[in-house]
Order: C-alpha cells, then structure tokens, then sequence
C-alpha cells in the first residue's frame, strides 16, 4: 500500500474547519451552533494525528486524548446551559435570546 | 520497551491540588450532609484550601526551575500570579456566602466552582507547555460558564452564560489549533524544551529546528485564544453579556481572575518564550492594544447599567495592561503584574458594593437606582467613590500608580506614543467614572426603596479590605512593586 | 495500492446491496398489499403513538438527557485507562496509585452525583 500524503490530511482538516467557522457564523440554532464548534474541534484533532505521524512522534496522538476528555466535558455543561434554557424557552433559536444586547 | 517513569514531585503543583481536593471534600461534604439551614461549614473549608494554596505557593518563591517533566514551571512569576488568585479567591468566598444566604442558592457548588476556577487560574500562570495551559484554560472556562449562569430564577442569567459558553468554545478552538501549529513547526509543544524533547525557545537556538512561518501563524491563534479571555477587542462580544448576566460577586471574580490568568499565560508566551519573535507579534499587539483603549473607554460613556458600564471598563483596561506587555522588558511585565493585582482588587471591591445594593434577585443596577446614593447610604457610597476614581486612575489610588508604571515601561522602549493613546483614552473613561459619581452626589431619589438590603459581616468586610488596599497601595506602593519585580525572574529556559 | 487486497470489501458491498434489494422485491412480489389505518402509522416499538403530538411521538424526560450527560462525562474518562493497561508491566506500583488516584476522583464524583438524587429516576 503506499502512503497518502500528510498534506491531503492538512487540507482535509483545514476544510472541516472552514466548514465549522461558517457554520457557526451564519446558523442560528445554539445545538446546531455547538455541534459545528465540536467539529473544528475534531478538524484540530487530524491536524494533531497528521502531524504526529509527519514529524515521527507520538506526543500528537497523547494530545488527541486530552482535547477528546476536554471536549466531552464542554458537550455536558453547554448541553446542561442550553437545555436550562430550552425548558423555560422551548427553544434552542439563539435569535430569540435578546435579553441582552448583543 | 523501557520506560523511563519521569521524576514526579508535587511541589509545583501543590496550590492547585489544595485546592482541587478541597473543592471535591466540599462538593462530597455538602452532598452527604444535604440541606441543613446554616452551612457555615462550607466556606470555612473553602477559605482554609485557600489559605493552604498560598502557604504552597510562598513556599515555592525563589525557586526557578521545571516540574512534571518540564510540564510545569515554579518560578517566582507563577508564585506571584498564584498568590494574587488565592487573594481573589478568598474575597469571591466570602462575597459570595452574603449573596447566596440572600438568594437561597446552592451553597456548595457554588464554593467548589470557584475553587476549581482559581485552580485553573493558577495552573495558567505556572504552564510550561501549550497543552497544560489549554487544560487550565478549560478547567477555569468551565466553572465559569457555570457560575455565570447560577442565578437559577433568572433568564438573563442563562442566557448569558449560554452567550459566554458558546463564543468562548469557539475561540477555544482557535487557541487549540494555534497549539497544533506550534506542534507542527517546533515538533512539540513544550515552551521552553530541553533533555527531554524539543521546545520552542530550544528551537529558536538550533537555527532551522523551527518552521517560523508556522509557528507566527500560531502565535497570532493562540493571542486569539487568550485575547478572549481577557476580553480584548475585537474579541470582547461576550463581556458586557456576561458581566451583566453573571451574579455580581462572580462578576468581580471574572473581571480580577480572568484577566491575570489570561494576561498570565501571555506574558509567558510573548515576552519570554517567543521573544525573539518580538518583531512579529508586537504590531498585531499593538492593534489589538489601541483598539482595547478606545473601544472600551468611547462605547462605556454610553452604557445605563452599571454592571455594564464596569464591563466597557473592564475592556479597557485590560488595553492599558497591553502597553506593559508590549514593552516587554522587566519594567513591564512587574508593572503589568501589579496593574493587574491591584486592578482586581478595586474591581472585586467595586462589585462588592454593586452586589449589596443590587439587591434581591440581583436586579437594581441601573444608574437610576444610584441616584441620591450618597445621602441615603454614605458608606457604601464612598467606598464605591473610591474604588471608580481608582480605576480613573486618580492620584493617592493604586489604579494611579499602576497607570504610571505600564506606560513608563511602554515610554522606555520608545513607545510614547502608545502611552499618550493610553492617556487620552484614560481622559476619556474619566468621564464616565465621574458621570456615576454625578448620578451618586448630584440627584434625587426618586422612589422609596421596598426592601432595602443591608450589607452582611463578610460583604462589609471585603469592602473594608479592598477599600484599604486601593488606598494603601496608592499611597505606599514600594513594597508590593519590590515583590513584583523579583516575580520578574522567570525560567526562562536553556 | 494493491487492489487484490480489497476485493473481498468490494464482494460483500455488491452482495449486501443485492440481498438487501432482493429481499425487499421478493416480498413486495409475494406479499398481499392491503393498507390499514393501522398500518400507516409511524412505528414506535408497539407502542401507540399520541394524539396530535408531533409524529416520533412525546418528548424525552428531562431525566434521560441528565443520565445520558452522566454517561458520557464518566465513560470518556475511560480513556485514561487504555494507556495505563498498556504500560502497566513497565509502570508497576507507581502506576497503579497513580490510577488509584485518578478513580478516587471519579468516585468522588460519583459520590456527588448520587446523593444529588441525579440517579433517581422514579420522581
């Protein structure tokens, strides 16, 4: 088998989160906002495996770990906020939150 | 395979385990024990992890030197930076157990958020590698988020802490993927590096070592990430939100404790380890400095809320720590240390009296309740006088004195420029300073209060303290400035 | 590449696609075509669906994301545990307290959770 190169991983990485950014900046639902953020945040996840198997380490693939671990514990407390809200709500429309100027 | 089993000493680390283990204790404790009607018990045991997490950290000054398998440093910068928070710390307890007794709110959580906080606070300013300051980023983040959103019955609240959570997740992605690139250029994401791998200062004295393209793009991430958390422009959407939102004791917390625990981790990332990049990060810096001035200091004079109108301020001055950081010599990173510790001082005690007068549900907070403030509670309005015209920046008040030491340092690297842009806009945030004061001395009450709340023991005497600090550090600043320039001794690597 | 290698994927893709195709024209062929009311309704586990509400029938309890968040937060911890096992023979006592450590806090977790009453799911 021969190896893909490491720059096709980058660009594909580098796509996920373009897509994650635009994503974030142009919908409005607070789940579907949360879900495009988790989704730059595995794009950061490739760049660290690609460049762990580009410079021959393994520290990259220890990072992936941690940003797994950390992200879990954002999906929980984010879920908890916005389900606080939807309940009192039933909305999770980040337009209807005007309470505050933004 | 061998494995080398890294030498493992604690004493880096020994604050931060305090305190989490005192926060878990508490957490367990509340739970066990369940309701009871006086649970004095819990910030007597948060205020002794406090007290042992600064007995650690003095303990640790005067060593400079790399734990954890050069994950941690112990240097007389993180002792300072430690100290400063367990300080901040102590005064959120304390703040926060008059404010929760009055609202009837959970009493443990609310400790044990803000000790994970601090904890993460501190772990920022002792990181040695990219990684341990992303997970002290998010320990702290976290608890946060929470705390900001612990004004259960209130909508505004939550939204709030939904708006803080969701824009600070988007910018820690930008942060997590500047650490990413630093990896890809340098090959770790070690700071300093040394015997045991590779780092970016040990990568700037093997010339070729480091991919610099990469790693500036990098640097400008991660100033993203962490320009967020000490709320600079053009990353400060979230804070008039969340300081409006969050319950006023924890709205203090954030001004004092994000903001050294950001600034923290910049001024170990730009000044020491990235130095001999300087060139390249100081116009982007610089930016982003004058557009904090400006913007916080022109859209305060604006604002009706006061808790707002402290968020704009609190913007702003995080522009004038900027000018001390960009000078980058020793003058300035101790003038920004003690900018930011006598800073969050005032601003606790600022927060401290907005807490006792905003009242039940945390709701009167706009100018038009301070009218008259003076004539019908003259103490809390002449504590709240000084802590302004500290923040001013007027003479015989730490906010002075701090003024003058980041522009000095900014004016003998040749920036005067900078430190007349800091003036002026410091003219500018005068104005709306004293237009508080105005609504405080010069009008009418206009309606009778229905309940009036009366500042508790522990809320009186934070306002006492931060009172006294703001004067004394105005009027006797040598000691505290002689401390902040032996913190100035960091590793600095090799 | 060696495309050889793959050949059995491709086999089982092409096979899957025809039984899966096959089946469902079989029994369009064989079975007798008679709509009941019954039979148009979405399908909730033989359970009837509500009236009026919105098809895929009632909401959730609260209750079950609580537990679901609960689940995730402790299952990912887990995560920890892999490398630990795999360099346990070299880690030896150092690395068992240092997990025993690491459980602790879960378990104080755990601890907190339970007596929150977050696991109680009757009301």
């Amino acid at each position: 088998m021969t190896d893909v190169p490491p720059g096709y991983f980058l660009a594909l990485a580098g796509l996920m989160f373009t897509i994650g950014v635009i994503g974030v900046l142009v919908r409005r639902n607070a789940i579907v906002l949360f879900m495009f953020i988790e989704l730059m945040l595995n794009a950061v996840n490739l760049v660290f495996v690609t460049f762990a198997r580009m410079k021959g380490n393994i520290d990259g693939q220890v990072l992936v770990f941690f940003v797994l671990v950390v992200a879990a514990a954002e999906v929980v407390v984010g879920l908890a906020i916005i389900m606080l809200i939807a309940r009192r709500r039933a909305s999770a429309n980040v337009d209807d939150v005007r309470l505050l100027k933004w | 395979m061998p494995l080398d089993i890294p030498a493992v000493r604690l004493t880096g680390i020994a604050p931060e385990i305090a305190l989490c283990a005192t926060a878990l204790l508490l957490l367990v404790i509340d739970a066990v024990l369940g309701e009871r009607r006086n649970r004095w018990y819990l910030p007597a045991l948060a205020s002794i992890g406090l007290g042992l997490s600064i007995y650690f950290a003095t303990e640790a000054w005067g060593t400079t030197r790399l734990e954890l398998s050069g994950m941690v440093a112990v240097d007389g910068f993180a002792s300072f930076v430690k100290i400063t928070l367990a300080v901040f710390g102590l005064l959120t307890v304390w703040l926060g157990r008059d404010f929760l007794v009055r609202e009837r709110a959970e009493e443990g959580e609310f400790y044990g958020l803000v000790l994970f906080a601090v904890a993460g606070m501190m772990l920022m300013a002792g990181a040695a590698d990219l990684i341990v300051v992303f997970l002290a980023l998010e320990t702290f983040s976290l608890a946060l988020y929470v705390l900001v959103g612990f004004r259960r019955r209130s909508l505004l609240s939550q939204e709030s802490s939904m708006k803080y959570f969701l824009l600070g997740s988007f910018s820690t992605a930008f942060f997590l993927l500047g650490i990413a690139f630093v990896y890809g250029a340098v090959g770790s994401t070690n700071l300093y590096g040394g015997e045991d791998g590779p780092g970016i200062v040990s990568s700037f004295m093997a010339t070729g070592a480091s991919d610099v393209g990469l790693l500036i793009l990098a640097m400008g991430l991660l100033i993203v990430g962490l320009g967020f958390k000490v709320a600079a422009v053009p990353f400060h959407m979230w804070t008039p939100d969340a300081y409006q939102g969050a319950p006023s004791p924890v709205t203090g917390f954030m001004a004092a404790g994000s903001k050294i625990a950001g600034f923290a981790a910049l001024l170990r990332l730009l000044d020491v380890t990235l130095y001999p990049l300087r060139e390249d990060w100081r116009p982007l810096v610089i930016g982003v400095a004058v557009l904090t001035m400006v913007v916080g200091s022109v859209l305060a004079v604006v604002q009706e809320d006061v808790k707002r109108l402290l968020a704009y301020s609190s913007i702003a001055h995080a522009g004038f720590v900027f000018t001390g950081l960009i000078a980058a010599n020793d003058r300035g990173v101790s003038g920004s240390l003690f900018y930011l510790a006598t800073y969050g001082i005032t601003v606790l005690g600022a927060f401290a009296v907005v807490a006792v007068l905003s009242g039940r549900d945390d709701e009167k907070v706009t100018l038009r309740d301070y009218r008259g403030l003076f004539y019908d509670r003259p103490l809390l309005a002449g504590a709240l006088t000084l802590f302004l015209l500290s923040l001013a920046g007027v003479p015989v008040t730490s906010g002075f004195v701090a003024k003058l030491v980041v522009f000095g340092a900014a004016i003998q690297e040749g920036y005067w420029w900078l430190a007349v842009v800091g003036m002026v806009t410091s003219a500018i945030a005068a104005f709306f300073y004293l237009k508080v004061l105005v609504v405080m001395y010069m009008q009418e009450k206009e309606t009778e209060d229905a309940e009036r709340v009366r500042s508790g023991p522990l809320s009186t005497g934070v306002i006492g303290l931060a009172a006294l600090a703001t004067i004394v550090l105005g009027l006797y600043w040598g000691p505290l400035i002689d401390v902040a320039e032996r913190a100035t001794l960091f590793f600095a690597g090799g | 590449m060696s495309l050889p290698a793959y050949l059995p994927v491709l086999f089982l893709v092409i096979l899957s696609t025809l039984f899966a195709a096959g089946s469902m024209f079989v029994a369009s062929k064989l079975s007798p075509a008679k709509w009941t009311a019954a039979k148009v309704e979405p399908y909730e586990c033989g359970i009837e669906p509500q009236e009026g509400g919105v098809p895929g029938g009632e909401r959730f309890p609260v209750k079950f994301y609580l537990l679901a968040m609960l689940f995730i937060i402790f299952d990912i911890e887990t995560v920890f545990l892999y490398p630990w096992a795999v360099a346990y023979d070299e880690l030896k006592v150092f690395g068992l307290i240092e997990m025993l450590v690491f459980v602790a806090i879960l378990v104080a977790a755990y601890v907190y959770v339970w007596r929150k009453g977050a696991l109680e799911w009757a009301e």
